[in-house]
């Protein structure tokens, strides 16, 4: 049974039918991501001066990741405009490097990841605050029974306002240092994750979400790049077709980190 | 009724240098049981298989009400029958046969989450929708059957998650269908994170069938629809899919933050200073409570234009067809239904105006709000005046779209106290929104939906349902619902809260005969008047059933139109077969084009051979 | 599909420039961020900044990249109204949560 406009236009319209699809696709994804965006902007607002967070994720990553990604768009433009001229070779090669810098781009941020869940906020039972990456635990560490020791290294500071502004002339030149704390001095301990306070909880959620857009995006690029792409052989252009929806798709996720980044990690 | 796979096809596209399509060559292949009907890419399955579920959950939903209005009139009374063996099910919340305020919060949240969004979005957007409009555009199949097929599958899964959340521990959600944080958050079940995976899932399921429905309509117009020419029902599902594509998300983006709050831990809608039972709650707080409700309502509210746009849709269609003349006001109906879909997304905190808002804000919602009355009673008023100087027939169908008429004027009217702020001050959280919201979807919509199947029934089987029980089952129900809900009106007028597992008892001048505002006694005795209504309405549902299932194998049979309707949805074999046309339809007529000056018959099907006469296809506005 | 197959050249011409465009207009978010605006270490203007750059940023990437600019009247037509909409979201609920009656302002 043919479905008429899958490969070619409809006249009235100049779109085939996976085209249309897609951006009502990214249209609704528009609005999912603006959902979340609403979200942090009125989480944001809503704080008192000095309640929210600034310099907490690490800038130089956070441009390594934008340019990988604008990269990677670049590429997927271009093993389509491969497709497109029926250059097989070369859309291999450009997509297969797309691959490469969406893997590239999640490792990174598990890296980010992993470095906010070892860094730890510790509050002691005299009122200071210990603040810093976790080294280790002492084997007889158990907070519930107040044995054994935690190493973090980081710095020590009399309130939590002073963990806020790592922008701040105050934050840059701490020192930081190796503290050995004994279990039976800590009040709370908790861990950079998404409960610490709302930015972690909203950072974790739109870049996990985004993460996901990343692995699922490439979980289909790979797909038509290794054991899709035989409809190449057959159907040139309705493979062609499928190149150019996808590649829609990840513009679209290269255009969310294009605000989170300076919303999340430059604000 | 076997639907085989046709031998091939009706039209291709142009060219003949593509080819390899999904069945191969030109060759049968007669699918097996589970391509059939399980994991079908043919809309009309698919459309059966969401009205069938549809159909399910709302008897399911309906069933929970009859237990929580049990409640309300006999609090802390065994249900009758049933009270054994809910405690057999579910253990201490039904202890002794009785409904524990727990669950009833439990089946409160659950009946208007499976009728809202397992019940009737699925029954009329996704079931007719599938079913009907490819049928009235003159397309083969829906543009992207695989992405239909795992739409119903999302939608499949999500009401499995939401049944089986009854049976967890703490039981389903009880926070309402709204699931206001932080009382979302706080209760001590799983229930809540249930209710957000299985919305996450329903959600999914409604976008992909939006993107669907829209390039459907917009792409795989026969040659020669237009715009224009389109059926109303069309129109009416193509704004329905828009709202769908763009309000769910917000909501989406809302439930994975409320789960987030949920099972992570975060405070996205938690306030600083929460309490719990007594203690600070250990949470890092920040975060807003009311962020949710507007998330929420973004959504909440173009939701119940989704609720109410395809049923107009069908009764449109209905009364077309029998009164034997064009639909008045055809253009002014497509303007109306665009606005309603554009007003639509911003008139949302109307639900919100006991939040503390300013007034300015209040009146801004408050304007656009009343501005959304006027389109909607645009499409009314055209319903009604198509009536005028018809030769009306009486049959089921139309006795549901007369029916739905009265009863969405009902609730439409009773809405415009709601609309305005310092009105609703007063009836906020009252019976009085119950009985609102009831009237156009209850009589309303779902009067508009039953209209349907007996309506396309024929063309899905090639046989009627039986016209006397269908008679039964509209005057029964008719009744019946008025008797439920139009105490309710009078009920919140005089202060009746609602969710209130007692019934109010607790608010009444018998307990509390000083108080000044305790609800009287004639208010308190209609909650058992709304009870055996409640339950003869539900036994005059059977008839629907008996006659359902019977008509398949015993109804009288008919032909391929026996509406003598115009639309292409009528001008196919009985059941359409695969591919649903055997030649590309040509449409050369408007949708409604009944007793037309000149025409030979009293109806002028849509792909009819061009009329030469001027008057005879001048196109009805 | 309707578009002419164009040389693979110079869409690579065209890639690169976007991307120079992109390198620019990412440091200057990231100088624009580390900078010291006014006499107070006023975030708002930053933030305001920033955002436009931003915009600039997706606007290249859909523009060029996603070919919107000469894509067909009727997905940009989606786009707009989802955009109208996404500002209706964000503008009504800001507005909403900051216009109190008077004496009831909660922070």
């Amino acid at each position: 049974m043919e479905i008429p406009y899958t490969i070619n236009a409809r006249p009235d319209t100049g779109l085939y039918n996976a085209k249309l699809g897609i951006w009502l696709f990214l249209a609704s994804e528009v609005m999912l991501f603006g959902g979340l965006f609403s979200a942090y902007i009125l989480l944001r607002v809503s704080q008192p001066p000095g309640g929210w967070p600034h310099g907490w994720l690490d800038v130089r990553l956070g441009t390594v990741n934008t340019l990988l990604l604008a990269l990677s768009a670049i590429t997927t433009l271009l093993a389509w405009a491969a497709c497109k001229v029926r250059e097989f070779g070369k859309f291999k090669f450009f997509h297969g490097c797309t691959i490469l810098l969406a893997l590239t781009f999640l490792g990174i941020k598990s890296y980010e990841y992993h470095d906010k869940w070892i860094h730890y906020e510790i509050q002691l039972t005299n009122g200071k605050i210990d603040d810093g990456h976790l080294i280790e635990k002492s084997a007889d560490f158990d907070l519930a029974k107040k044995t054994g020791t935690v190493t973090l290294h980081g710095r020590e500071v009399d309130n939590h306002v002073e963990l806020m502004d790592l922008r701040s002339p105050a934050a840059q030149s701490a020192k930081l240092d190796e503290m050995t704390i004994a279990a039976a001095d800590i009040k709370k301990m908790e861990n950079y994750g998404p409960r610490h306070n709302t930015f972690t909880a909203i950072y974790f959620t739109l870049t996990g979400l985004h993460a996901l857009h990343i692995f699922g995006g490439t979980l289909v690029i790979f797909y038509f790049w290794g054991p899709g792409s035989k409809l190449y052989k057959t159907d040139p252009e309705r493979f062609t077709n499928r190149i150019e929806v996808s590649g829609l798709f990840w513009h679209f996720v290269d255009l969310v980190w294009i605000f989170l980044f300076p919303v999340l990690y430059l604000t | 009724m076997e639907t085989t796979v046709q031998q091939f096809p009706p039209f291709r596209e142009g060219a003949a240098h593509h080819g390899h399509d999904d069945h191969g060559h030109g060759e049968h292949h007669e699918p097996n049981f589970w391509q059939k009907y399980i994991f079908s890419t043919d809309h009309k399955v698919i459309g059966i298989q969401y009205g069938f579920m549809a159909l399910c959950f709302m008897l399911f939903g309906f069933f929970l009400m009859l237990l929580m209005r049990w409640q309300i009139a006999h609090p802390q009374m065994p249900v009758p029958f049933f009270g054994p063996i809910l405690e057999k099910i579910l253990g201490q919340p039904a202890a002794g046969g009785a409904i524990s305020p727990e669950l009833y919060n439990s089946f409160g949240a659950m009946h208007g989450t499976i009728m809202v969004f397992l019940g009737v979005v699925p029954l009329a957007f996704a079931a007719f929708g599938n079913y009907v409009v490819p049928l009235m555009i003159g397309a083969p199949d829906m543009t992207f059957p695989r992405i239909n097929m795992a739409s119903f599958h999302a939608f499949f899964l999500g009401g499995i998650v939401m049944l089986v959340s009854f049976f967890i521990p703490g039981g389903a959600a009880q926070a309402g269908w709204t699931s206001y944080s932080p009382l979302a958050t706080t209760i001590p079940t799983n229930g809540q994170a249930f209710w957000l995976v299985g919305m996450v899932l329903l959600i999914t399921s409604s976008l992909l069938g939006a993107v669907n429905f829209i390039a459907t309509i917009i792409q795989l117009r026969a040659p020669g629809m237009t715009w224009m020419r389109l059926p109303w029902f069309v129109w009416a599902q193509f704004v329905t899919a828009f709202i769908l594509l763009l309000a769910f998300p917000p909501l989406e983006a809302a439930g994975v933050l409320q789960l987030m709050d949920n099972v992570a831990g975060t405070s996205f809608f938690l306030p600083t200073g929460l309490a719990v039972g007594g203690q600070l709650a250990d949470r890092s707080g920040g975060g807003s409570p009311l962020l949710w409700q507007h998330l929420f309502w973004f959504l909440g509210h173009p939701e119940v234009y989704v609720l109410i746009l395809p049923a107009m849709g069908i009764v449109i269609e209905v009364i077309a067809n029998n009164t034997r003349k064009p639909i008045w006001g055809y253009k002014s109906l497509v303007y109306s239904v665009l606005g309603v879909g554009f007003l639509s997304f911003i008139v949302w905190a109307h639900h919100m105006y006991l939040t503390g808002m300013g007034q300015k804000i209040a009146t801004f919602f408050q304007a656009t709000t009343m501005m959304i009355s006027v389109p909607s009673v645009i499409i009314l008023t055209c319903m009604f005046l198509s009536l005028w100087g018809g030769a009306i027939r009486i049959n089921t169908p139309m006795l549901f779209a007369l029916g739905f008429l009265p009863m969405f004027g009902i609730g439409g009217l009773t809405g415009l106290p709601l609309g305005l702020a310092a009105c609703d001050l007063y009836l906020h959280d009252t019976y009085y929104i119950i009985a609102h919201f009831h009237y156009v979807v209850a009589p309303g919509t779902i009067f508009a939906l039953f209209a349907g199947v007996y309506f396309w029934f024929p063309k899905m089987t090639g046989r009627k349902m039986n016209e006397f029980w269908g008679r039964v089952h509209f005057w029964c129900s008719f009744a019946f619902m008025n008797i439920v809900f139009m105490p309710m009106f009078v009920q919140g007028i005089k202060g009746m809260l609602r969710r209130m597992s007692d019934g109010g008892i607790n608010y009444s001048a018998a307990r509390v005969p000083n108080a000044i505002d305790a609800l009287p006694g004639t208010a308190m005795q209609m909650n058992g008047v709304i009870l055996w209504a409640a339950i003869c309405l539900g036994i005059a549902q059977i008839p629907f059933i008996i006659n359902l299932f019977w008509s398949i194998s015993h109804g009288e049979k008919v032909g391929t139109n026996p509406w003598r309707a115009t639309t292409l949805d009528w001008q196919t074999p009985t059941p359409p077969p695969h591919g649903n046309f055997a030649h590309e339809p040509h449409v050369t007529h408007g949708p409604y084009e009944y007793s037309m000056p000149g025409a030979a018959e009293d109806f002028t099907p849509q792909d009819a051979p061009a009329d030469k006469t001027a008057t005879a296809h001048k196109p009805a506005h | 599909m309707s578009e002419q197959p164009v040389s693979l050249n110079s869409y690579i011409r065209l890639c690169a420039v976007v991307f120079v465009v992109v390198l620019c207009t990412t440091a200057s978010m990231i100088a624009t961020s580390y900078a010291h605006i006014g006499t107070s270490n006023d975030w708002t203007l930053k933030v305001a900044i920033i955002l436009a750059i931003a915009v600039v940023n997706a606007f290249l990437v859909a523009g060029y990249l996603m070919h919107l600019l000469s894509e067909k009247k009727l997905v940009y037509t989606v786009l707009i109204f989802t955009v109208f909409f996404f500002i209706g979201l964000v503008g009504l609920t800001m507005w909403a949560m900051h216009d109190f009656p008077p004496g009831t302002a909660s922070h």
